[in-house]
């Protein structure tokens, strides 16, 4: 009798509370509108959005081939945008012409502004022709000077290419490692962090020593060590897919054991426990039940990983040791600026960093604004 | 321990051994640019090299002869590119990598545990929301680009002269002097800041939030309402509490910190071992790279220990089992 009573009275309880509005949303709508609300995370969201799509239309933006060379523009500085020139004031800004001159006494180039000749900026204009992924060839780009007439507004390398294009090209391999890596390595992570997390034991102890194996080293040598693993004969995709792996294979058990710390405290909820009682296998807990429910924070997790590898990559580069021409990223666009000399008179070399701040300030508080929403239902 | 050890030495002897070819290989290929290659002579000698340092012997085998002349004779080999005991030339610079990183760890906490007061004490402030943009900032910001954006203050700026380094050219050599130890101390700083950024940026971050968590708890209350001086509740019912996962985090803190100290030697061209490391990958002079692999990771492994014992002195709730 009394038994009864107990398992019916929760039940009238539930029934007698009218049922809150939340009930009825999904989580991810709630996880969204409670992202909303994190002001610094969604405007995180927008310039990660903003950059990807910048790097996906690379060449369009970019308005020189990445590796097109003017000889005669070496090292030149970034150029002007005008609007008022001796005539007065235009609508359409222009950039003047310049005329490399070299200094007698320092040996050093010198750029000055030929007032004479206005280059127009248009919109949509012809220039170096590309091919868009393979797919067709094109000479449109969202802006210039019209075909022969180069506009460097961030400046040239030693070589003469347009730091901007660079940049841009550039940022498509910063940006696409960071993906790559995080993908690779949250794969090790989820699977290794599950596992250790789920069947405890003697697995969890082999994978947690291992996990601290790789913490034992300091992150930048072993990061060094084992891309010098990397044979420099490869080409330069290779060498992508190498350094994706070996960021990954540093990265992946930071991931793990954050997976790993989920999974213990998911494991013994409510749900796991109806569905073992059910009669589930482990595979079917594991997958069904467990890994859906854990896929908001592994989001999180993995938005929160993403800086990480954009920085390991950008050492890596920086050194050396990572992407090698003629593709191109942030940290091999800064080592140009490593010497005093470049430094001082080149200081525009330098810009690409000011990306990888951005890209790596927007990740952070995206990924700050999606922990704070991943977990819809706690009243924080 | 002594088993995480042992792990350790195989791990840097397999990375260090896995790029193909050896150091010979890359003595060869230099000796190729050099035009002296093909002469039957040049064989005979790379291949009679090869035999004495034992390149042609199983793997396990050369492991086993590496890390028993280390464990018994303290003798690391000898460095290919620089011709010498690698003992001889790590030493030093290793040294001054970990007087960098130590004394980098000790400003970190310094700077950063009077702000994280300052920021949870006045939460939301002009100067909480400052510290908190700044600190956002360094952890966004690579070692070597903080490295770079210094030195370019420094020449187009200040017109430092000697930008780098850590000594001006004129004191390299020469005895100690007051003069060298001002000359040592305007350079240092430079260095140390680089490194300790982002590490002093987490730090404030997360001193901010435990002493936040533990101003709201009761023991907080009762000091309060038993009359103490708002500094001595702060400083010893707060500070006293909200430090200590700080100094569990430390193992967490030191090689962030020595990775930063191999950058920014590499960077600012510092007589550490962060450039020697560099030329010994790049050169494949495999004894110097894994001497430096092993020693830092046994610095990290003692660091954690200490860590662990300095936790358990502070905090007298934490037994080990």
């Amino acid at each position: 009798m009394s038994n009864v009573e107990e398992t019916e009275q929760p039940a009238i309880v539930a029934e007698a509370e009218p049922i809150a509005a939340t009930a009825s949303y999904s989580q991810w709508y709630l996880i969204w509108r409670r992202f909303k609300k994190h002001k610094a995370g969604l405007i995180g969201g927008y310039i990660v959005i903003l950059l990807y799509a910048a790097v996906f239309l690379g060449e369009f933006l970019a308005p020189h081939g990445v590796s097109n060379r003017y000889y005669k523009v070496v090292h030149c500085p970034p150029q002007r945008v005008h609007f008022i020139s001796d005539e007065g004031f235009h609508l359409r800004p222009f950039v003047y012409d310049i005329k490399g001159a070299l200094d007698r006494k320092t040996g050093i180039k010198q750029y000055t502004e030929d007032s004479a000749k206005r280059h127009p900026i248009y919109l949509f204009s012809r220039g170096d022709e590309y091919e868009f992924y393979g797919l067709f060839k094109s000479d449109l780009h969202l802006f210039g000077t019209g075909k022969g007439n180069p506009i460097f507004l961030l400046g040239t390398d030693r070589f003469g290419r347009d730091m901007l294009s660079r940049i841009i090209i550039g940022g498509r391999i910063s940006l696409t490692i960071g993906l790559f890596a995080v993908t690779l390595s949250l794969t090790l992570g989820s699977v290794f962090g599950v596992i250790s997390g789920f069947y405890g034991g003697t697995i969890d102890n082999v994978i947690q020593r291992m996990i601290e194996l790789i913490f034992a080293f300091p992150s930048i040598p072993i990061l060094m060590a084992l891309s010098a693993v990397l044979p420099p004969e490869w080409p330069s995709h290779l060498v992508f897919m190498g350094i994706v792996t070996v960021l990954a294979f540093v990265g992946w058990g930071g991931l793990a054991r954050e997976i790993r710390g989920k999974t213990l405290s998911i494991r013994e909820s409510d749900f796991i426990m109806a569905a073992r009682v059910c009669g589930a296998k482990d595979s079917r807990i594991l997958f069904r039940h467990l890994l859906p429910s854990m896929f908001s924070h592994i989001i999180v997790i993995a938005t929160l990983a993403i800086p990480g590898f954009i920085l390991g990559e950008s050492t890596l580069s920086f050194l050396g040791l990572g992407i090698k021409p003629p593709m191109t990223s942030w940290g091999l666009l800064l080592s140009d600026a490593m010497n005093i000399h470049s430094l001082s008179l080149y200081p525009w070399l330098l810009i690409p960093g000011l990306c990888i701040i951005i890209a790596v300030l927007a990740f952070n508080f995206l990924g700050d604004g999606l922990r704070d929403a991943a977990d819809p239902y706690s009243s924080r | 321990m002594i088993p995480t050890l042992i792990l350790i030495s195989m791990v840097s002897f397999v990375v260090i051994q896995a790029p193909p070819g050896d150091m010979l290989t890359s003595r060869l290929a230099e000796l190729a640019e050099q035009g002296e290659l093909g002469s039957d002579s040049a064989m005979q000698q790379i291949e009679a090299l090869r035999e004495r340092y034992g390149l042609n012997d199983p793997m396990y085998i050369q492991y086993f002869r590496w890390i028993s002349k280390i464990v018994f004779e303290g003798d690391f080999g000898q460095s290919f590119t620089y011709e010498m005991d690698v003992m001889q030339l790590l030493g030093e610079r290793l040294g001054l990598t970990l007087t960098l990183t130590l004394s980098t760890l000790v400003f970190t906490w310094i700077v950063a545990i009077p702000i994280g007061i300052y920021s949870a004490t006045k939460p939301y402030s002009i100067g909480d929301f400052g510290f908190t943009l700044i600190g956002f900032i360094g952890l966004a910001t690579p070692n070597f680009l903080l490295a770079l954006v210094i030195m370019f203050f420094q020449i187009s700026w200040f017109e430092v002269e000697s930008v780098g380094g850590l000594l001006s050219p004129e004191y390299i050599g020469a005895d100690w002097s007051w003069g060298k130890v001002y000359d040592l101390m305007s350079h240092i700083w430079v260095p140390v800041v680089v490194i300790g950024t982002g590490t002093t940026a987490s730090v404030i971050r997360i001193m901010r939030g435990n002493l936040m968590d533990v101003l709201g708890q009761q023991h907080i209350q009762t000091g309060r309402a038993k009359g103490l001086k708002e500094s001595k509740v702060i400083v010893k019912y707060g500070v006293r509490i909200a430090i200590n996962p700080l100094v569990s985090r430390l193992g967490l803190q030191l090689p962030n910190l020595l990775s930063g100290a191999v950058v920014t030697g590499i960077v600012l061209g510092l007589p550490t071992a962060g450039p020697i490391f560099l030329t010994a990958l790049t050169s494949q002079d495999m004894f110097l790279a894994g001497a430096f692999l092993l020693l830092s990771a046994t610095f990290l492994l003692m660091g954690n220990l200490l860590a662990d014992i300095l936790l358990a002195w502070l905090d007298p709730r934490i037994r080990y089992e």
